[in-house]
């Protein structure tokens, strides 16, 4: 009996020492709270982001998702401090690896850009200059960041371009991007993006524009580096499909704000805010042929957005606050945080 | 299936060359494809950019000639025969392309009447108000020109521009991938629903899969202009035979964390190769996992098995 229970006490300590080991090593590289983004246009201010708040810890994925017009890549443009327009961007707080972004000048944070945080963007033959060779746009990262020579940024450049897996990359170095396909263009831009190992990628669509079996190849590319160079990864994105895939951690935005944080394995399971359910009834499966179930209506206009939460006029589990008080975003005992009066609550029989 | 086919195609192919007609490469981008689909049904096409299936789309519609095989409608050849062009139609898969920018919606899905001379004056805006009503917008849409919609919304006018000549046969390229999840469903409902009213069939070119699944009978896998799997569609997807099939079945996104965890690692490998350059033997051996000699040698020919999807391999997983 006395055996057993020390056995436990054992197991129980080494238990909570591995946890503070792991927490040690998670620790968060980009932390962002109260943030606000918000675009004066002809027709009034457009609140594109809306008190967004999110931790990034080291090695891990975590998602941003939502539908075009949500504010997922205008919170990602203003922690890379490249929002374009005129724009007032606020926050409590935007710590990226132990910089404070707030107080930092253009100069020094233009300085942690590919070195500390860089950004893999969606439309690979747009983000590469295609009047340079590869070598040379590779190549420049090096010289410029690093102040090697050209012999040894080539050479590194060759090497870069072997690590995202683009074949006889001695050969391929001289070519220009249109000599390349659209899923070896995103490979280079990736490279491109890895190249100075930074502690946090964000990728925006990064596999949207290419096909299917691309897609699946780029992604398992990005979780392979992610492993090797032990980067936090800000995925940005509107398939549940990648997120499923990919992610650790999912934040779903609505609106300009975050309605639902957690787990991948949770919120896929048990979705608690009904835009989340919503989302994931409207997505095709394979392996069931259900009626995909589409969300009615359309995304609020962000000048004027619907007093109280912004997804009670398309949202099916609707009741007498909805209308009236805004929902704020609580975490629950779960870990789990979700921006809903009546969220959803989890059938006991799920497995 | 059991109704007879009402679109049926026999051993198409397109040459295209590269570089000029003289000195360039012919390549084939479709060769010897055939299908066939009956009225209330849908025969997705799937594949990789490159594979063929938007030149098979564009010559079943008529906007490309194909220069070996046939296509017929309810057994006649189709040729230059309007009457008969009619009965095919086309949705195009960008919704911000394929609207002309500076016609009023009315004008835009009036043009099949026009051209075929089918409503004048106040018949063509009632016709063009009905049509509207049918895909889920307000008739009231028909003085606003395109910019004024959302992506959902004018891939819906692009459906009810095909939809005005009543044709019999929908060939849609791709209709849902530029949109969102949510809207996405809207649109591939909006599909099915009126194929049920319409009695339509459907042919629908895709690459990604789940949305294959949600609304199609039967599935044909393409790879560099060849047909390399046909069969019912969850044949075809939730069990494939032809490693080519099984590669894309791979590397489909599942919004499923379990499954879609079990699928790393293994997307199909490589990219498609240059359809100017197949290589000999069965176009698919260079990223083939199950490769032999005699797939180097000689192209496989589809062949239908009993119960099963007709698989064009040598050696396809038995299921």
């Amino acid at each position: 009996m006395t055996e057993a229970v020390s056995r436990i006490v054992v197991q129980f300590f080494s238990e909570a020492s591995s946890a503070m080991k792991e927490q040690a090593d998670q620790r968060t590289v980009l932390s962002v709270s109260g943030l606000n983004v918000s675009f004066n246009t002809l027709r009034g201010e457009v609140k594109a982001v809306s008190d967004v708040s999110f931790d990034l810890r080291r090695g891990e994925v975590l998602a941003l998702v939502g539908e075009s017009g949500s504010g997922k890549s205008v919170t990602t443009r203003a922690v890379m401090g490249i929002v374009r327009g005129n724009a007032t961007i606020k926050a409590d707080r935007m710590n990226l690896a132990g910089n404070d972004l707030l107080t930092l000048s253009e100069e020094e944070k233009r300085k942690l850009r590919g070195r500390v945080v860089s950004l893999v963007f969606q439309d690979a033959l747009s983000a590469l200059n295609p009047v340079l060779s590869i070598g040379d746009q590779l190549g420049e990262l090096y010289r410029t960041h690093l102040g090697v020579s050209r012999k040894e940024a080539r050479e590194r450049s060759i090497e870069l371009l072997r690590s995202v897996h683009i074949a006889s990359s001695e050969r391929r170095i001289d070519d220009y991007p249109h000599q390349f396909s659209g899923g070896m263009r995103q490979r280079i831009l990736i490279a491109s993006a890895i190249a100075l190992k930074p502690e946090v990628l964000i990728a925006d669509e990064p596999t949207t524009a290419l096909d299917v079996t691309v897609q699946a190849q780029i992604l398992d590319l990005l979780d392979e580096l992610r492993e090797e160079l032990g980067m936090a990864m800000l995925l940005i994105t509107h398939d549940l499909g990648v997120v499923a895939r990919t992610a650790e951690r999912v934040a779903v935005m609505y609106a300009g704000r975050l309605v639902e944080t957690g787990t991948v394995d949770d919120l896929f399971r048990a979705p608690a805010h009904p835009y989340t359910a919503a989302l994931m009834a409207s997505a095709p499966r394979i392996e069931t042929v259900e009626r995909l179930e589409p969300i009615k209506g359309s995304p609020p206009n962000l000048i004027a957005p619907p007093p109280g939460c912004a997804f009670n006029p398309r949202c099916t589990h609707i009741g007498d606050l909805c209308t009236k008080v805004r929902p704020e975003l609580v975490m629950g005992a779960d870990g789990r945080a979700r921006a809903c009066h009546y969220p959803l609550l989890e059938t006991a029989n799920v497995g | 299936m059991s109704a007879d086919p009402i679109l049926e195609a026999r051993g198409l192919s397109k040459t295209f060359h590269a570089g000029g007609a003289m000195f360039g490469k012919q390549f084939h981008a479709v060769k010897g494809v055939s299908l066939s689909v009956a009225p209330g049904e849908t025969l997705a096409v799937v594949g990789e950019s490159g594979c063929g299936k938007s030149t098979l789309a564009r010559m079943l519609v008529g906007l490309e000639t194909p220069d070996e095989g046939e296509i017929l409608f309810q057994g006649a050849p189709i040729k230059r025969d309007r009457a008969l062009r009619r009965q095919v139609q086309m949705v195009f898969q960008d919704p911000y392309l394929s609207l002309n920018p500076r016609r009023t919606v009315l004008d835009i899905i009036a043009e099949p009447l026009d051209v075929h001379g089918l409503a004048r004056g106040a018949a063509r805006k009632a016709r063009v108000e009905e049509l509207l009503t049918a895909v889920g917008l307000d008739p009231v849409a028909a003085s606003r020109f395109p910019h004024e919609f959302s992506g959902g919304q004018r891939q819906r006018i692009g459906i009810a521009r095909a939809l005005a000549a009543e044709p019999s046969v929908l060939v849609c390229d791709e209709p849902v991938s530029a949109l969102d999840v949510s809207v996405q469903a809207q649109v591939v409902n909006l599909l099915i629903d009126l194929q049920k009213r319409l009695d339509l069939a459907i042919i629908f070119i895709a690459h990604d899969l789940a949305v294959v699944r949600a609304i199609s009978n039967r599935v044909m896998v393409m790879y560099l202009g060849r047909t390399v799997e046909e069969g019912a569609a969850e044949q075809v997807l939730v069990a494939p035979r032809h490693p080519y099939a099984i590669a894309l079945r791979g590397s489909a996104l599942e919004p499923d964390p379990k499954l879609a965890r079990l699928a790393r690692g293994t997307a199909a490998r490589g990219e498609p190769p240059n359809p100017v350059n197949p290589p000999p033997g069965c176009r698919f051996n260079p990223r083939c996992s199950r490769v032999t000699a005699e797939c180097r040698v000689d192209e496989p020919m589809l062949i239908q098995a009993q119960g099963h999807s007709a698989v064009a391999c040598y050696h396809p997983v038995h299921n």
